[in-house]
């Protein structure tokens, strides 16, 4: 036996709530946030990532109080993004429990604070949150500012170099949503992680387009990631944790009963 | 039941503090040797490199204080690594010295990646009061870059490349290289083990 593969539900938060909806616009109120994230910690989530949409937009840091509510509550670590825009925020949201902070968007805008947050709490405690589409040419590139498709800007930087570029700048794990695939519920863009992949010796973590068990399957069997992050299939129940955890086992691959 | 946390300022102090909590003890953040020194259980937490680790506990005045404990010392994560002798981050360090062993840097590799992240399997499960109720492959959550490895005090392994040490024992110094505040039932177990079941 080594080491588990993750199944990581993603929370968006609002003010302390856990919301769905577009990120900028009708938000529905999914519940307390400690309730959930016990629930999914309950259910064999094996980590989970809370996306602060408040903070992010807004300019705002994150609000820290929920933060220590929710490491109160669960055994089980968790990762908190959006807002994180400097050592002094992030050492706020670390100190109050959570366990890894993301940056995306600032790192983009400054790419010098993945090395200050590493030199200041160490690789394992940074993720960097990559936002990645494929342009014409039929290259994959990033974007920033991703939370509405209005403010959303194509960057010239392509998601190859920059996963280079922020490894070696002290990033501990790096999350590749690939927004072509996201939302689409089709799988996972294996193709793109698979090419992330083999450049990335820190854990990489698979976003965008879950839609059923077997693109769990299909995403750690072929593009070898580290973990799996999702949103919808979880929060409405169409994809139960156990359940899951058994479809992967079941396939041969390891994970956390 | 006195339960000292110690102070050396990595980030996972909180956790440590709620994991306690959970089982209904309370702990003391703190920093001051005589605390530390009537405390019925010592608990060194760490997140962070072993450089500044080091350098904290010495600015504190507590390298001499750890060595003088005599109730049962935990380390957790860094506070492990610490608890050797060596540890080759930072270009190399001096640690406190209070179980024999250095600290190396996990290799990478093919379908290795560095930092080892993540739920790992605990094996070899040596009998020792401090992993009562814990079964072999048990899963526990580890995230570090630097491991020791196995040795005649090694309790508990787990393999990422090779296989590390993954629970330690010299006298009534314990460590555990992953994290038990974040490790569900399994971490709970442990830290329950260490404030009831350790000096029975």
């Amino acid at each position: 036996m080594t080491l588990a593969r993750r199944i990581i539900p993603c929370l968006d938060v609002r003010e302390g709530r856990v919301v769905k909806g577009t990120r900028f616009r009708d938000h529905r109120d999914m519940g307390d946030i400690v309730e959930l994230a016990e629930r999914y910690a309950r259910e064999g989530a094996d980590e989970l990532v809370f996306y602060d949409i408040t903070a992010s937009p807004e300019g705002r840091g994150v609000d820290v109080d929920w933060v220590e509510r929710v490491a109160r509550a669960i055994d089980i670590p968790f990762c908190v993004a959006g807002g994180i825009r400097s050592v002094d925020t992030a050492r706020a949201v670390l100190h109050a429990g959570a366990d890894k902070v993301s940056v995306n968007t600032p790192a983009t805008q400054r790419p010098a604070l993945v090395g200050e947050l590493a030199d200041a709490f160490g690789v394992q405690c940074v993720v960097v949150g990559v936002d990645s589409l494929r342009d014409a040419d039929g290259q994959w590139r990033i974007r920033q500012f991703t939370g509405s498709p209005e403010a959303t800007r194509a960057l010239p930087t392509t998601t190859l170099d920059w996963v280079r570029e922020v490894v070696g700048l002290g990033a501990g794990e790096v999350v590749l949503n690939c927004m072509g695939s996201d939302g689409v519920r089709d799988g996972y863009d294996v193709e793109q992680l698979t090419a992330v992949r083999s450049l990335c010796p820190v854990p990489l973590v698979a976003s965008g387009g879950a839609g059923a068990p077997q693109h769990f399957v299909d995403v750690f069997r072929e593009a070898d990631v580290d973990g799996a992050l999702a949103a919808t299939v979880f929060h409405d129940g169409s994809i139960p944790i156990p359940s899951l955890k058994r479809t992967l086992a079941d396939a041969g691959i390891e994970v956390r009963s | 039941m006195r339960v000292a946390l110690v102070d050396g300022g990595g980030t996972n102090i909180g956790s440590v503090s709620y994991a306690l909590e959970r089982l209904g003890a309370t702990s003391r953040l703190t920093a001051d040797p005589a605390d530390i020194l009537a405390a019925d259980r010592v608990i060194l937490p760490g997140v962070g490199a072993a450089g500044a680790g080091m350098r904290r506990l010495r600015e504190l005045g507590l390298v001499d204080t750890l060595a003088q404990v005599q109730a049962p010392l935990l380390g957790v994560c860094l506070g492990m690594q610490l608890l050797f002798e060596r540890s080759a981050e930072d270009g190399g360090v001096a640690t406190l010295g209070l179980v024999p062993g250095e600290v190396v840097g996990i290799p990478g590799g093919q379908g290795v990646r560095v930092p080892h992240m993540g739920w790992n399997a605990l094996t070899g499960l040596a009998d020792d009061p401090l992993l009562a109720g814990i079964e072999d492959g048990d899963r526990a959550y580890f995230v570090h870059s630097y491991a020791a490895a196995p040795s005649a005090h090694t309790l508990a392994r787990t393999v990422h490349g090779e296989p590390w040490t993954a629970v330690v024992r010299s006298g009534l110094r314990w460590g555990a290289q992953f994290h038990p505040e974040r490790s569900a039932s399994v971490g709970a177990r442990l830290l329950r083990n260490f404030l009831v079941e350790v000096d029975r």
